[in-house]
């Protein structure tokens, strides 16, 4: 790992303006994307501004019909949490398999999607879910955050602080993991709004990172059951091609996981 | 440079690091604490695993100023002088290690996993929740045996205090 110098911020503006005089200034949160990323030599800011003991970006709430969940809680802590189970039970199980209890006792949300990894599971979540992404400067729907591979719509510098979930009628995520890394070789979340629109979103397949399966959607919202998939047709263009599986074989697993979670959605 | 104050193994700490010093590292190195193993570069093996204000965690992903503050507890750290834990004690009985690389981080971990499950362990949930732990010798069996068998001890250890 190269040389770096290390800042805890205590507030999210000391955060920004600490970021602000770095020449290469980087967040750290968990770290379980960025130090590995350090260690390999692949990173080296000039400065890292460790947000995750500020008090303003830790905590979960349900108000309503949103649950919140600030950008520096950890995995471990959304898991377990009551207010997230009941909820969007389908939000604590996803959450409930990143990685494995290590990673998920640092690892945050707000490190996960600002890293917008193609194989990572949480931003299926935010895109299913029509969630918007709460910056220091801004709202952000997950449908214009996410771009494409480890690409999102943050300006330089600036700091996811939490995201904001609508509370769906229905939801539930089917995960078929690598059997190495655990990340989604293919993960679908559905979710069926409480004004009944159907929304499906894909990990793990795609070259351009999360994505919507709008023939899938299109399906289930005329009948929401796992036979109404059967007769989608899902072409493999565009889906990853490699050693842990061929494009068709993602294109059948986009099927088969996302009929696992209508069944699972009840 | 930076200095970080710990406790580490329930005695203060405090030591002067790069800023990129790895947790690991300040704790093999510099403390001479080298019961803690480092079995890869991915972060994916947990032979490194410590526990973090009561919490297991990888201290080969965790920069150790990022630990400043906080209560370390690592393998050296859990025996009652000679008596081992119970943990390390079931280890022991039910061959729950061969080469013993990974047996530090095994414990420290599957200490973790008996504090948040209680007496609620089965043998499913015990491989679920060592996903983060690679063994290249026992093939697991003894070890998920061994978590069984600590998970009772510890019990009635706590009931007993
Ligand atoms: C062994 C292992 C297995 C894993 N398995 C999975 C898996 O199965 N599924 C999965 O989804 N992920 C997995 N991960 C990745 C894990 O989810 C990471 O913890 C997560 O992607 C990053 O969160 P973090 O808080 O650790 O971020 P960090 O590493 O601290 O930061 C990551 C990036 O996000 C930036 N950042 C962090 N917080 C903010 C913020 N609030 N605003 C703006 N930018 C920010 C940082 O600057 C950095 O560029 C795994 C990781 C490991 C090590
Ligand atoms: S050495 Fe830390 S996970 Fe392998
Ligand atoms: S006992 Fe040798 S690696 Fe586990």
């Amino acid at each position: 790992m190269h040389e770096t110098t290390y800042h805890r911020a205590s507030s999210v503006d000391e955060a920004a303006t600490l970021y602000a005089k770095g020449s290469e200034a980087r967040y750290l949160a968990g770290g379980h994307t960025l130090l590995p990323v350090m260690k390999q030599r692949l990173a080296s800011p000039s400065d890292l501004i460790d947000i995750a003991k500020i008090k303003d970006l830790v905590g979960i709430e349900a108000t309503g019909d949103t649950l919140t969940i600030k950008a520096a809680t950890p995995y471990f802590d959304i898991a377990t949490s009551a207010t997230v189970k009941s909820a969007i039970p389908a939000l604590a199980y996803l959450i409930s398999l990143v990685g494995d209890p290590a990673v998920r006792h640092r690892g945050t949300i707000g490190g996960s999607i600002a890293n917008n990894d193609p194989a990572a599971d949480s931003p299926a979540a935010l895109l299913a879910l029509d969630a918007t992404v709460k910056t220091n400067k801004r709202s952000i729907k997950a449908g214009d955050f996410f771009k494409g591979l480890f690409t999102t719509a943050l300006d330089d510098g600036e700091l996811i602080t939490a995201v904001s979930f609508p509370i769906p009628a229905k939801a539930a995520y089917a995960k078929f993991p690598h059997p190495a890394s655990r990340f989604a070789l293919t993960g679908v979340f559905v979710a069926k709004t409480k004004t009944g629109d159907v929304r499906v979103a894909v990990t793990g397949a795609s070259q351009g990172g999360v994505m919507r399966m709008p023939a899938i959607e299109a399906a289930l919202k005329a009948n929401w059951s796992a036979s109404a998939i059967d007769g989608v047709t899902v072409s493999d263009q565009g889906l990853m091609d490699d050693l842990h599986g061929t494009s068709a074989y993602r294109a059948n697993l986009i099927k088969v996981m996302a009929q696992r979670a209508v069944t699972a959605a009840g | 440079m930076s200095t970080v104050k710990l406790t580490i193994n329930g005695k203060a700490v405090t030591a002067e690091v790069e800023d990129r010093t790895l947790l690991v590292h300040l704790l093999r190195d510099q403390l001479g604490l080298t019961g803690t193993h480092v079995g890869c570069d991915t972060s994916q093996c947990g032979a490194c695993v410590v526990h973090i204000d009561g919490r297991a965690v990888k201290s080969c992903t965790t920069l150790a100023v990022q630990a400043s503050g906080a209560t370390v507890t690592t393998i050296e750290g859990i025996a009652k002088g000679d008596e081992l834990h119970p943990m390390q004690a079931a280890f022991r009985d039910n061959h729950g290690l061969q080469c013993g690389y990974c047996t530090p981080g095994m414990i420290m971990s599957a200490i973790d996993i008996v504090h948040r499950y209680g007496g609620n362990l089965d043998e499913d949930t015990v491989r679920a929740e060592l996903e983060g732990n690679i063994c290249r010798c026992t093939g697991y069996h003894n070890i998920v045996k061994s978590v069984l068998d600590a998970a009772g001890r510890m019990k009635v250890a706590a009931a007993a205090e």
